[in-house]
């Protein structure tokens, strides 16, 4: 789960992470007021959406007078912001953050994540603040400083300050930065974060290290014992037909194909995807129904994935561990009938009770198309989603 | 294979006497596995599907002499049940559960340091020796005895493989679940490792998936150690960057972590790769013909 940039600021500050004053808002009249009282010449305004790139995208802008902050921020609020992660239609802006502008000598970048490779929280560091780490890893690698953290003592005075000489924050930085770095692994560790980084922690006037931007994302599977965190979900920020899966147990993806999938397992769902791509197909969506799935969300598994408007047929396969067959079965029948479904299904069934699943689809009247296996069912998908929309080209009309 | 199940093993189900394990335990010794027995809090002194029930896994072990559990306790309390058997000895720690919170597996992975527990998973779906055993929750007809190994992060994939492999006449020696979450206890090098020493397996499938390296470690390893044929898969070659798809492990976060890059890697370093999710039979078929 990720949350919005002014919540992590919140968090950080009680971890003793300092970040700049400023308040979110919701109109441009708020927005004036929090100018005025957090005080200062100048101020900076931003968007307030789950996404990177927000800067580039215009949704990051100065003010240099109230009016000014009340203007900006009039027209951020209520636009469409499109970067490089929210996808062409752009994700509506319903709050802004008005924070005292800073005075930046230099930019650095501090992150923890959970590597995989040590199975430990690694701490990673670089002097090339306010880029993207990725950018960094992959053109400067030798500039990004790791350490990584033993859990049974957490991460330890020293190891802060080795990283903080090895990116150059010395003298009266040095305390600073060893705060900042321990305020950062407690929040992540006492919130069950499995991300969280500052991009960029910058020193601004009077050798102040101040957190200008900060990111974490935490753990689904440990939100049950985080009460405080769960509180802090934007549904706006998530896809309805996400939030719904959700809902009913089933993980779905959107994507912007037109062959609906409805799978079980992750790995089989994902490789029904791409025997769909190699055959020249696009997928729309990844659907997990998980194990020991009930005709119900089966039934909800069809819902989901055809509130997808460019769903022109539905591929289900199935390859039955815990599942069973017949209850799948079952499921495509009440989904059938009770959501008038119209277009072509191909159905491919395997595992458990596969004999009895295949009977119930036969003595229905539903003209589903069977396939043997995956490269079958990937290659009827094609063929089917090409002939409609090769009869959505209107034929020429003959002269009478 | 003889490492991690075998027909000497001594099997334990923590979390015995619950509605999965009750299933999977009996499932498990319709096809021959050695199940001896079973841990649930509260509930030691009783039988359970006339196996005795034991308080602690301590407890379970010295008087069974247990060496291998299938834990099916729920996400929650998964870590505990995984360091109480880690702290009793048990040699062999299957884990099920699909959910349980990543800083709790980088706390068991440091409590295990030091002691000679395997730990397989967590959100597995177990292991398999045809003809032997299971710890597990797949499927066991569709698996038949032969020589092939199989590792593999995801379940059905599995299935799916050892179908196709199935209707090309080859059995497998042991099927291993790894599974999907992004810090697991075993990596695919050491379930490689195991198979390379076993006299029973000829060749190994490693089927991957999106996120994380460990597709490409365990290239690098089988490149310098190996001797066997090994093939490759790495599902989610359509996936889109960012996204976390089902498992909480398979996500894009880096070019190294794509499908085409992983995939790339394991045939610049010699191994048989397999490109469709439709050709793994066929290319397990070309790798021990070669």
């Amino acid at each position: 789960m990720n949350i919005h940039e002014y919540q992590t600021k919140d968090l950080l500050k009680h971890y003793g992470v300092p970040v700049p004053p400023g308040r979110v808002v919701h109109t441009d009249a708020q927005a004036a007021t929090v100018a005025e009282e957090i005080g200062g010449s100048r101020w900076v305004v931003k968007a307030q959406i789950h996404s990177g790139g927000r800067g580039k995208a215009g949704g990051v802008r100065i003010g240099n007078s109230i009016d000014e902050v009340r203007v900006i921020a009039n027209e951020i609020i209520g636009s469409l912001l499109v970067t490089h992660q929210t996808g062409a239609e752009g994700r509506l802006v319903r709050r802004v953050l008005v924070e005292q502008a800073s005075n930046i000598m230099r930019e650095y970048y501090v992150g923890l994540i959970i590597d995989r490779a040590t199975r430990r929280i690694t701490l990673v560091a670089s002097a090339e603040g306010g880029v993207e780490i990725e950018v960094v890893a992959k053109q400067t690698p030798e500039r990004i400083i790791r350490e990584v953290i033993d859990p049974a003592v957490g991460l330890l005075d020293f190891q802060c300050r080795k990283v903080a000489y090895k990116v150059g924050l010395k003298g009266a930085l040095l305390p600073q930065a060893v705060k900042v770095m321990k305020g950062l692994y407690r929040c992540m560790r006492d919130n069950d974060a499995i991300m969280a980084e500052i991009n960029p922690l910058a020193i601004v006037d009077n050798d102040q290290l101040l957190a200008l931007d900060a990111k974490m994302t935490f753990d689904d599977n440990a939100l049950y014992r985080r009460p405080t965190i769960t509180e802090l979900r934007d549904f706006d920020e998530e896809d309805p037909k996400e939030v719904e899966a959700t809902g009913h147990g089933l993980n779905y993806i959107a994507l912007d194909g037109d062959v609906g999938c409805i799978v079980n397992g992750a790995g089989l769902a994902m490789a029904t995807m791409d025997a769909i791509t190699l055959q020249g197909g696009k997928p729309a969506n990844f659907l997990d129904v998980g194990g020991g799935a009930t005709p119900e969300k089966v039934a909800n598994a069809f819902r989901i994935v055809l509130q997808d408007p460019a769903v022109k047929i539905i591929l289900i396969n199935i390859f039955a561990g815990i599942n069973r067959c017949d209850w799948i079965a079952t499921g495509i029948i009440q989904a059938m009938r009770d959501q008038n479904i119209k277009m072509p299904i191909i159905v491919r069934l395997a595992g458990t009770n596969v004999e009895e699943g295949r009977a119930i689809l036969n003595a229905s009247n539903f003209p589903f198309i069977i396939a043997s296996n995956l490269t079958d069912a990937a290659a009827k998908a094609v063929t089917e989603v090409n002939n409609i929309a090769q009869k959505a080209t209107p034929p020429k009309k003959e002269h009478s | 294979m003889s490492v991690l199940l075998n027909k000497d093993s001594h099997v334990i189900f923590q979390g015995f006497t619950g509605q999965h394990a009750t299933f999977h335990a009996e499932e498990a010794m319709k096809i021959g596995t050695k199940v001896v027995g079973g841990v649930t809090p509260g509930k030691g002194g009783t039988q359970h599907l006339g196996l005795p029930v034991f308080d602690t896994v301590e407890e379970a072990v010295q008087a069974t002499g247990a060496d291998v559990s299938g834990i099916f306790a729920p996400p929650p309390f998964a870590a505990d049940a995984i360091m109480e058997a880690i702290d009793a000895g048990i040699k062999t720690i299957v884990v099920i559960a699909d959910g349980i919170p990543v800083q709790d597996m980088v706390r068991v992975e440091r409590y295990r340091l030091g002691t000679n527990s395997i730990i397989i998973g967590p959100n597995t779906p177990g292991i398999i020796t045809p003809g032997v055993g299971k710890v597990g929750i797949m499927p066991s007809h569709i698996y038949s005895p032969g020589r092939i190994g199989i590792v593999s992060r995801s379940g059905t994939l599995n299935y799916e493989a050892v179908a196709q492999m199935s209707d090309l006449g080859l059995g497998q020696s042991s099927s291993i679940g790894i599974g999907g979450d992004p810090v697991n206890g075993t990596d695919f090098a050491t379930v490689l490792k195991a198979f390379e020493d076993d006299p029973e397996t000829d060749a190994v499938l490693m089927i991957g998936e999106i996120g994380g390296p460990q597709e490409v470690d365990a290239a690098r390893w089988a490149k310098k150690n190996m001797r066997k044929p090994l093939i490759g898969y790495v599902a989610g070659l359509s996936a889109p960057p960012g996204r976390r798809m089902g498992h909480a492990g398979a996500i894009i976060s880096s070019e190294a972590d794509t499908a085409t890059a992983k995939i790339d890697m394991m045939e610049a370093l010699g191994m048989f790769v397999v490109r469709n999710p439709a050709d793994i039979g066929a290319t397990v078929l070309r790798a021990i013909k070669s």
